[in-house]
């Protein structure tokens, strides 16, 4: 197939490309994401090939590995067409059955559907899992038709429609105006809206402009954007190739992580098949438009994704916010207007423009429009990538969609907006989901990071933790991010081993606001989230840190006891036997007792107590009572009741 | 171009466009302390110490006056409760690692700052960025740069360029604020280029 010269060619292309798919013959989908191939993904796509082939199917049966679907907790997620029975944690010795039941007699393989924990039930499609039954999935959908690695998937479903209707009957003008009234705002966290960002770098004087792709995804535990570059990259391409257009910018480029090799590998691809096909570079579509993109690693470092840093990065120096106040977006990468968007705000953009501005405003909340995709990760059952629309509650995503907290433990907050967003606590559970409202709850939106933390969590240690991974982080060009973070760190560090002072609560604000307020970038401004928001809802923990030194969650290793309740205690010799400190004494028939100076508060003893017996407990804040006197610690054996 | 008129501590003050908030300060003789800052060099924003209050269209913002454009209108105040806070705050984090520095000693004594604040971790850098600058943007040598990120972050002088520049010019010595950058110096020459330049 040669370059298509005209929207009308791409139209046709893609009716030749639907007539040789026969929309009845069955295709069978296994996510390729990172999550599932970590559970075995790529030996069962080897599986289904194999056993297509040997069983003559091949020329019926279509295999593809595609992109992230998002429920990574019970991958490898396996999807059959065009019924769409989903298979849950299937392995590779699960495929000669799927292949003669499904495949060849339309049989459901019920043991390898969702169960429901509550009711039992099994779900065959993959839309009446209650994980997705609850989102609304715009941008992520796709993933699980797609084989990333081929341009006619997404062709067929649709794709680049939008280049061709935006370059063929309309004008740069007007596709900036029906971005600028669908009133997206970027994904990537501030919550900018894209529109007016694009159309202040379409005004700017200078004519040589950029859009670029913030694929610097940097998050712990965060991977939308990987799971779209890696399963649907010419969603974004295409995105970018729009926003070209309309701010008038002849050169794009991809800010990648260097940690994402599959998704550079998968970006390369979609440009080179984009060229091809005449769908970027000279003369687009025949519409006089030229567009080439580039790409670039970064080397991994999480301010690289602030703006003026990766613009610096990207330019070849050391990524380093510029002390600025003109907007990127007026001079911004080598001093030109430069649009900067992430990559999930880039994949909004074909749909707006193919369905309209107000499809896309028909979803979400006053002041925030559209889906968002969220990684709901932690203690959470249904762990995995999420979407849904802009204010769906916090309740109805950890709980309808995620699942609830496992083993029967309480929900205690839940960290929103990546390491400088906020904790926000249980009575604000109703809380939408929108950029302003997660604003005023002391958190945000961020790129999407969504963290649920149980009970079993200490706040102060929370705080602590993400202040340490933003002090490793923070470029250090800054006095209030680098040294500031630096002894919030070190104060935090102090509360959490008990060595926390009167006064140490007060320093921390002190620090947070010069951070706050005079910090270069957003990292350092954002900085002490973490602990503002803690402290906010979970001052008491901070104060029973420091004034009792009482860790009421019993995280804090240096704040916690173990003690063998004398009264529990059979004499198993589990613990004794797994302690690797030698601390525990005891032996058969014998009360076990620990010795507290030996103790290093490891915990593996409180874990492999027997949970019959759960005599192992933590003690925080309280002494720790006299060990049981020698003449009492013989057990005697107790005639077993029998009911 | 006609010339911007605002307000600094209550004073009107004129610039011309481009000019930024610390310029048009000094011009008038109004005093901003600044670490990192230097006439001769492209505008850092490391230090963070010139921050100011402006009062612009009724909202209230804290910027640092180094590189914040000056705008017709706006309300400057070099000095407020709250400055003069963040000032202290930063002077005492700088005080950890330098607590003798001349220039920090003094100006902790127009903001009250306490040298013992914080836990001291004398590292006597204060990364101000001043010899890394100059020796780029003036001596044009690149002699010396930073490495690292972050709180592990150092200056380091390149040992070939230094042992061939270095002891001709010395010109970043006089700007660094805790005398550091000699120390630096004297020890990558005794463990890099020994011998080199001595007369």
């Amino acid at each position: 197939m040669a370059r298509l010269e005209t929207p009308e060619a791409l139209e046709s292309f893609r009716q030749e490309i639907l007539s040789r798919r026969d929309p009845d013959s069955p295709c069978v989908s296994i996510c390729a994401g990172a999550g599932c191939v970590a559970s075995g993904a790529d030996e069962v796509i080897a599986a289904f090939e194999k056993e297509i082939e040997a069983k003559g199917l091949s020329a019926t049966v279509s295999t593809k590995g595609t992109g992230c679907p998002g429920f990574c907790e019970q991958g490898p997620v396996v999807v059959i067409y065009p019924e769409e029975i989903c298979y849950l944690q299937v392995q590779a010795k699960d495929v000669p059955e799927i292949v003669a039941q499904t495949i060849e007699n339309k049989q459901v393989v019920e043991r390898l559907c969702f169960k429901d924990p509550a009711t039992g039930e099994r779900a065959v499609k993959e839309s009446d899992i209650p994980f997705y039954r609850s989102q609304q999935r715009t941008v992520l959908c796709n993933n699980i038709k797609i084989d990333s690695k081929r341009i006619e998937d997404y062709l067929a479903l649709g794709g680049y429609a939008a280049l061709a209707k935006a370059l063929g009957q309309m004008t740069d003008l007007e596709v900036l105006e029906e971005v600028k009234k669908s009133n997206i705002r970027g994904r990537g966290g501030a919550g900018f809206p894209a529109g007016r960002k694009w159309e202040g770098s379409r005004n700017a004087k200078e004519p040589i402009k950029y859009v670029i792709v913030n694929a610097d995804e940097g998050d712990p535990g965060a991977f939308m954007d990987r799971a779209l570059l890696e399963g649907n990259p010419h969603s974004i391409l295409e995105g970018l190739i729009l926003g070209g257009y309309a701010v008038g910018a002849h050169e794009g480029y991809f800010y990648v992580r260097q940690e994402y090799p599959l998704a550079v590998k998968n970006i390369h691809l979609a440009i080179q098949q984009a060229e091809h096909y005449g769908l970027l570079g000279e003369n687009i579509l025949g519409s006089g438009f030229d567009f080439k993109v580039i790409v670039h690693q970064g080397a991994g470092a999480f301010v690289c994704g602030e703006s003026t840093a990766l613009m610096t990065s990207l330019e070849g120096k050391a990524g380093e916010p510029r002390p600025k106040y003109v907007r990127s977006n007026v001079k911004g990468l080598w001093e030109r207007p430069s649009v900067l968007n992430n990559v999930e705000t880039w994949a909004n953009i074909p749909l707006i423009i193919d369905k309209g501005a107000d499809w896309f405003t028909s979803v979400g909340t006053d002041s925030s429009k559209g889906t968002k995709i969220f990684s709901l990760v932690g203690k959470i059952t249904n762990t995995g990538l999420v979407e849904v629309p802009m204010g769906m509650t916090l309740r109805e995503i950890i709980y309808d969609i995620g699942g609830g907290i496992p083993n029967n433990k309480k929900f205690k907050a839940v960290q929103t907006g990546g390491p400088s967003g906020g904790c926000i606590p249980e009575h604000l559970l109703d809380l939408q989901v929108g950029f302003d409202e997660l604003t005023k709850a002391g958190s945000m939106m961020g790129s999407g990071g969504m963290i649920v933390m149980d009970e079993d969590t200490c706040m102060v240690d929370v705080a602590r933790y993400f202040i340490a991974f933003l002090t490793d982080e923070s470029c250090g060009k800054c006095v209030p991010c680098r040294e500031g973070l630096r002894q919030m760190h070190r104060i935090l560090t102090n509360i959490t081993k008990g060595k926390g002072k009167q006064g140490d609560i007060e320093l921390l604000e002190e620090l947070a606001e010069t951070a706050v307020e005079a910090s270069l970038c957003a990292l350092g401004k954002s900085a002490p989230n973490p602990f503002l928001s803690t402290l906010k809802y979970f001052r008491e923990e901070y104060e029973a840190h420091i004034n009792d030194k009482k860790c009421p969650a019993l995280a804090c290793k240096e704040l916690i006891n173990f003690y063998i309740d004398p009264d529990r205690c059979t004499g198993c010799g589990t613990c004794r036997k797994q302690c690797p400190a030698d601390a525990i004494n005891g032996d058969k028939n014998l009360i076990h007792i620990i010795d507290q100076d030996k103790c290093t508060r490891c915990g593996t003893c409180f874990e492999v107590c027997p949970p019959k017996f759960a005599s192992v407990v933590k003690l925080s804040g309280e002494p720790v009572p006299d060990p049981v006197p020698e003449e009492a610690r013989t057990i005697r054996k107790k005639t077993k009741e029998k009911g | 171009m006609g010339d911007i008129q605002f307000e600094i501590d209550g004073q009107t003050v004129t610039a011309v466009p481009g000019m930024t908030v610390l310029e048009v300060a000094r011009k008038h003789g109004i005093y901003i302390p600044t670490l990192c800052h230097h006439e001769k060099l492209e505008p850092f924003g490391g230090c963070r110490l010139c921050i100011v209050e402006v009062e612009d269209r009724g909202w209230t913002k804290y910027v640092v006056s180094c590189v914040f454009p000056a705008a017709g209108g706006i309300i400057v105040r070099t000095r407020s409760e709250k400055v003069d806070r963040l000032r202290k705050t930063i002077l005492e984090l700088l005080m950890a690692h330098a607590p003798d520095a001349p220039q920090l000693v003094e100006l902790a004594k127009v903001y009250g700052a306490d040298p013992n604040r914080y836990e001291s971790d004398p590292s006597f850098c204060i990364h101000c960025g001043l010899c890394v600058r100059y020796c780029a943007e003036v001596a044009r040598k690149n002699a010396i740069g930073f490495v690292d990120r972050g709180i592990n972050k150092e200056i380091s002088f390149v040992p070939e360029i230094a042992a061939q520049y270095c002891n001709d010019c010395k010109e970043c010595f006089p700007l660094c604020p805790t005398s550091y950058l000699q120390a630096a110096f004297v020890y990558a020459q005794a463990m890099t280029f020994p011998g080199a330049g001595h007369n």
